[in-house]
């Protein structure tokens, strides 16, 4: 890969705020034209990366390249190359849906003319045309986050960085989102993104890491995660709160590579999950619910780390 | 590349955009301001002043010696005032810097183009007031004019220092401290109503260190014609030291805020 397809490369990453080490050492690269993910729970130190990459958080140590240059001594210059969508919304709600776009284009210093001409691309782009003079403030939470993704967009980044996107929207407002950004990968934008939704990850990002307690658990493509670190199909089983624990030493006689006990449903890892099924009932069990599924994310995670995503 | 200067200007166009929402509302009360305290402090309260001499007052009425006060004490309410709720919205409650600091801009120019704002509200009050003032009969000449920079430097005396402080804020507790221990004591006894040598001499050096004492030498200095240039130049640079203090501090805060 020629050296400037490389877009930020990472060696031992690191950020520390006091004695706590919210990124312990990380290492990664990423390429021109991919969607790059970083999956982990809350506190894993997703933000805290994502701060450092959008060079507003200098590094505590290792190396952070960005478009070739360094992000403590040209924040400033990688910065304009950059659109940021911000887990909290950043927009001045008391000004309008072309207003706030406006602000944000006169910060790059682009000539008013040349927003104008974007701010009604890019409202088309994220369905908002209708709402253009419309004040912020009374906007849905899936409105105001697709604002901020055309107001990331008003520079014509390089790089776009989305810290959760979608967190905190509902379902419909989520799958807009999703779409949105799913095109806007189909057209070749360069997308970084930290997710607690393993679904989200699965569905835009070409690769990611997952990342826990500031580390990297596990770098590839989704499908090469789920291959490596799960089976291809995973059998849940749900029993009567006062069977759980009964059912799950029973379910040991069933040949799994590998059983999870949750809290509220045992998880079994086989080749097949019908197959499996079947002698759960040889054993005389009788789940409340049973479901036979493919692996997920989901299931890298608890892998890696015996803890769900979303807990 | 952008200079400091240019990304600034940025953000100043940020506030600037944000004000021609509330702008008509602030010139009502820059207007109203002047207008109750030089009529009922000026020319209420003065005829009774008046009547017992003026020879504390430098030989002027008591509306003349109070209109350069007032003129610096509104400076420093301008400049708190700009300097501590809006502050704290942008950065907590907006997040507005937050959205600035993603593009080119520093912490450091997120500052500086609000205090450009701050210049720009503290000329226009101050200007107003000197129009109130005149309409008061208050002016004794023309060259009142000169004290228009003078009372701007006084209220960016208090806007630097107290900017760099409201930064480090995550409640707007602090600041209603700041109303009642600093900005009323100061507006009260620092020369604004009544010549400092009318305190007791024990508490006279304290008013001699606050800002607002050196902005109302200055300002009835030239409103009374009495002004000397070496106080003039004690005074200016009294003042300009806290400016600039309050300049260094800010780019530190705002870095450490920002740019966690």
């Amino acid at each position: 890969m020629p050296e400037s397809d490389i877009l930020v490369r990472a060696r031992g990453l690191t950020k520390r705020f006091g004695d706590f080490t919210a990124v312990d050492g990380i290492d990664f690269e990423l390429r021109r034209g991919e969607a790059f993910g970083f999956l982990g729970p809350n506190g894993a130190g997703k933000s805290s990366t994502m701060r450092m990459l959008g060079c507003v958080s200098p590094p505590s140590g290792g190396e952070l390249s960005i478009l070739g240059l360094d992000p403590v001594r040209d924040g400033s210059a990688i910065r304009a190359r950059l659109g940021v969508v911000p887990q909290e919304d950043t927009l001045d709600v008391e000004l309008t849906v072309q207003e706030n776009l406006l602000i944000y284009g006169r910060y790059f210093g682009l000539p008013r003319q040349l927003i104008r001409e974007r701010t009604a691309r890019l409202l088309d782009f994220v369905q908002l045309s209708d709402r253009a003079t419309d004040q912020v403030e009374p906007l849905s939470g899936g409105l105001k986050r697709r604002l901020t993704i055309a107001r990331s967009l008003i520079n014509e980044p390089d790089i776009l960085l989305l810290d959760e996107p979608t967190t905190g929207l509902d379902p419909q407002a989520r799958h807009v989102v999703w779409d949105r950004l799913f095109r806007l990968k189909q057209q070749g934008v360069t997308l970084i993104l930290t997710t607690h939704y393993m679904d989200e990850a699965e569905q835009l990002c070409d690769r990611l890491v997952v990342m826990d307690h500031g580390t990297i658990a596990a770098a590839g493509s989704p499908r090469q995660l789920i291959d490596t670190y799960s089976t291809a199909e995973v059998l849940e089983l749900r029993f009567d709160p006062s069977t759980h624990e009964q059912a799950a030493e029973k379910l040991a006689a069933v040949p799994a590579e590998r059983m999870e006990v949750l809290a509220d449903r045992i998880l079994l890892y086989i080749p097949n999950g019908d197959a499996a099924l079947a002698s759960t009932h040889d054993l005389g069990l009788d789940p409340v619910t049973s479901l036979v599924r493919r692996s997920t994310l989901e299931d890298v995670f608890l892998r890696l780390t015996g803890r769900r995503l979303e807990d | 590349m952008a200079t400091s200067a240019v990304l600034a200007v940025r953000e100043f166009r940020f506030w600037l955009t944000d004000y021609r929402r509330t702008w008509r509302g602030t010139i009502y009360s820059s207007v109203l301001n002047p207008v109750l305290f030089l009529g009922a402090m000026g020319l209420g309260l003065g005829t009774l002043v008046n009547k017992h001499g003026t020879a504390h007052l430098g030989g002027v009425s008591y509306l003349v010696f109070l209109a350069p006060g007032l003129l610096a004490a509104t400076a420093m309410e301008t400049g708190i005032g700009e300097c501590t709720y809006p502050i704290l919205g942008s950065v907590k409650w907006n997040r507005t810097y937050q959205a600035a600091v993603a593009s080119p801009l520093r912490p450091g120019d997120v500052f500086h183009g609000h205090q450009l704002f701050v210049t720009m509200r503290l000329l226009m009050n101050c200007a107003i007031f000197l129009a109130v003032m005149a309409a008061f009969g208050a002016a004794r000449s023309p060259a009142v004019i000169a004290a228009l920079p003078t009372a701007v430097l006084t209220g960016l005396a208090f806007a630097a220092p107290v900017e760099a402080w409201a930064i480090t804020r995550n409640k707007d507790s602090g600041f209603a401290v700041v109303y009642r221990f600093v900005l009323i004591p100061l507006f009260l006894f620092s020369g604004t109503f009544f010549p400092v040598t009318q305190l007791p001499a024990w508490i006279r050096p304290v008013a001699y260190l606050t800002p607002l004492w050196h902005g109302v030498a200055l300002c009835r200095g030239i409103s009374l014609g009495t002004l000397t240039a070496g106080s003039a130049i004690l005074h200016v640079g009294y003042l300009t030291a806290f400016v600039a203090a309050g300049l260094l501090a800010g780019q530190r805060t705002y870095r450490r805020r920002l740019h966690a």
